[in-house]
């Protein structure tokens, strides 16, 4: 991969570009990417960040209906002022290249200041190369009421493209916001986005992070989510991956204050040859939190889904309530689940549990349908839909959800 | 209705079923009773078309069709019905959605028209009433922390919603207390007419003084091996297997 660093934040810029050059990409023999091989990726030749039009036709296509409030749209990583609509009123949305020049003390107050952030080859790649991305500003106090979808474009039709969004998300104390991303690749040609997003979550302020990814067949995502949360806040990070060639996904959520809540809903349905990875962490550093996370898959044909799941729980917080949750259904001989919980826990007052399953379809609820007059294919609709249901209730975006539903109800019968 | 002949089955390789004849007509209740591990549930499981019981030899007729050769879904269209013994837990699927789906897929097998939303709230409203069946259950994912006398009464439920020929209830008196007991037959004496029948699995004549069979049969090894008259449950009550068991081995 290859590209310029022409951003105003060079200082750390240059230094993790210097980084990317000196270091290699993860091979399957590391341990955080022993299921997910991503050299094939990495060797690949693509157009970095590539400048193109496209048709409001083709960006409409991309867009999830019955969602209500502004749509952000970028195209191969640029931001794309012609096909996003930004009216929400009393916060701040506009690209993350803008708002280094114009709101510089936000920026770097939050840009790149998760310490870890830059132990991963990919982020320090992103941080190298990116050109742009989002960067939303929700002020004390203020509530934003509908969601601001962000819809992540990768023109691929004349050749492969690789982008590298960096996004900024900040809420200030005692504010809120919903926040959707969407990944989608027009064209036949490969994508890879490699996309970084931070997202600080202020005392008492709520956010829900929802991601939606179902990419083309030939169209990967290795995303990397860094949450902070503040003193009696609310994160619920959705995770809904559908289709795509190779998606990891890692969600760090560092909770950086006491009497916190932070949610982690996940689900994969997959089918062809998609592989979709999960790497979530979830770190209570303080007393008297809550964390809860759900992970539920499907997967058939060829599919694989990995999960991994850290919870670390530091000595000083005790109290602190953690669950986690992951289960899985194998639909055919070819597909593949891994999965592993990896709880650290040195505090020893602490409410803790894990559980991850892997099974095959209830085939005596199965036949309990079928005995009422439901046909085969319908009864095991109905089943995973009910398997699925229990993550996709939990949307709080009618419209997202209604979407989801649909998408589900598509791929049952399929 | 039904004849069975010399119906063979077997599950992993173990023969359950060793030559099995029953002749069912409309309007008829035939009791099977019969020592655990015989086989009832085995035939009521290869009547419905579950897929792990492999029938090595026999035939079934339903209404002149053969239903070996049917799948579950379209034996219950034939208007097939088993009580579950064991009636199973469906989290996330809610009884009223199912019960929809499955009247409406039934309907659509016999060549009715599908029911409407209201009519279909109509014909539970006046089903539940069957069956005494609280609006809290209804409202609940299928069969999910019911008991066990609420699973056997959903069964029953189940039933009327379906509108089947054939009932097999395989133990649907089980685990029910004595007010559930009654509940429960007036439900099937409701719906027993001169056009259906049943077939009434139990170990208990308590079953029978409100169910009253026409025929009581003795299923053991795999095999009919006494048939007669509601008096029959009676003795077997008083003087259990052994004496059956003693015959059929001279
Ligand atoms: N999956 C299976 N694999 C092997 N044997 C089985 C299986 N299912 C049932 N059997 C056996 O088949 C025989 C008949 O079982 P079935 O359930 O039909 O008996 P039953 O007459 O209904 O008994 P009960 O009165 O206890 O309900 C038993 O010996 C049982 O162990
Ligand atoms: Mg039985």
């Amino acid at each position: 991969m290859n590209g310029e660093a022409s951003s105003p934040v060079n200082g750390i810029r240059q230094e993790a570009f210097k980084a990317f050059e000196g270091m290699e990409f993860p091979t399957i023999k590391h341990e955080e990417w022993k299921f997910t091989n991503v050299q094939k990726l990495v060797k690949n030749h693509y157009s970095f960040s590539q400048e193109t039009k496209l048709s409001a036709d083709e960006v409409s296509n991309a867009f999830i209906e019955g969602i209500e409030g502004d749509r952000i749209v970028f195209i191969n990583g640029i931001f794309s002022e012609e096909h996003s609509s930004i009216s929400a009123s009393g916060l701040t949305v506009k690209s993350l290249a803008q708002a280094f020049k114009e709101n510089k003390d936000v920026v770097e107050a939050h840009f790149g200041q998760e310490s870890n952030l830059e132990e991963s080859t990919f982020a320090k790649a992103n941080t190298a190369l990116s050109k742009d991305g989002i960067f939303i500003h929700v002020p004390k106090g203020k509530a934003i009421e509908k969601p601001i979808s962000l819809y992540f474009l990768s023109d691929a039709k004349n050749e492969a493209i690789a982008t590298t969004p960096r996004n900024l998300i900040v809420a200030e104390e005692n504010s809120q916001v919903t926040v959707i991303e969407v990944f989608k690749t027009i064209g036949e040609n490969q994508s890879l986005a490699n996309n970084v997003t931070e997202i600080s979550v202020a005392n008492h302020a709520i956010v829900d992070y929802y991601k939606v990814q179902n990419e083309a067949s030939q169209a990967s995502i290795i995303d990397c989510t860094k949450v902070i949360q503040g003193k009696e806040s609310h994160f619920t990070g959705t995770t809904i991956s559908l289709k795509g060639d190779i998606i990891r996904n890692n969600l760090d959520i560092t909770l950086d204050g006491e009497h916190l809540d932070s949610y982690m809903h996940g689900l994969y349905l997959l089918d062809g040859t998609t592989h979709v990875d999960n790497h979530t962490a979830v770190d209570h550093k303080y007393p008297n939190c809550h964390s809860n996370e759900l992970y539920k898959g499907i997967v058939d044909d060829k599919s694989r889904g990995v999960f991994n799941g850290k919870i670390f729980v530091r000595q000083d917080a005790q109290k602190t309530n953690a669950f986690q949750n992951n289960r899985n259904i194998v639909l055919s001989d070819d597909a593949k689940v891994n999965t592993k919980p990896q709880l650290e826990i040195w505090a020893d007052d602490v409410s803790c549990s894990h559980g991850c399953t892997i099974g095959q379809m209830d085939e005596e609820a199965l036949f309990y349908l079928q005995a009422r007059g439901i046909s085969k294919t319908r009864s095991k609709a109905m089943l995973m839909n009910a398997f699925a249901g229990e993550v996709v209730e939990k949307i709080k975006v009618e419209g997202l959800r209604t979407y989801i539903e649909t998408l589900i109800e598509e791929r049952l019968h399929a | 209705m039904l004849s069975i002949k010399n119906l063979q089955a077997q599950i992993e390789d173990k023969q359950i079923l060793k030559g099995l004849n029953l002749e069912v007509k409309p309007g008829e209740i035939h009791a099977i009773m019969g020592p655990n591990g015989a086989g009832k549930s085995t035939l009521a499981s290869v009547l419905s078309g579950r897929e792990e019981y492999e029938v090595t030899g026999g035939s079934v007729e339903f209404d002149g069709k053969d239903i070996l050769e049917l799948d579950p879904h379209e034996r219950a269209g034939e208007g097939l019905f088993l009580a579950f013994q064991y009636p199973v837990e469906i989290p996330g699927v809610s009884t009223t959605n199912f019960m929809k789906a499955a009247v409406n897929e039934v309907r659509k097998y016999r060549g009715q028209e599908e029911l409407t939303a209201v009519d279909f709230l109509k014909m539970m409203k006046e089903k539940m009433k069957t069956v005494d069946m609280p609006q809290d259950l209804i409202n609940r994912s299928l069969n999910e922390g019911f008991s066990g006398g609420e699973k056997k009464r959903n069964e029953i439920f189940q039933m009327a919603m379906l509108e089947p020929k054939l009932c097999v209830l395989d133990e649907t008196d089980s685990g029910l207390d004595i007010d559930a007991l009654r509940i429960v037959a007036n439900g099937v004496n409701q719906y027993k007419s001169k056009d259906n029948a049943f077939i009434v699995i139990t170990h208990y004549q308590r079953l029978l003084d409100y169910i009253v069979p026409d025929f009581v049969h003795v299923l053991h090894d795999g095999k009919i091996v006494k048939s007669g008259t509601k008096e029959l449950a009676l003795e077997l009550e008083e003087k259990g297997y052994d004496w059956i068991k003693e015959e059929v081995a001279q």
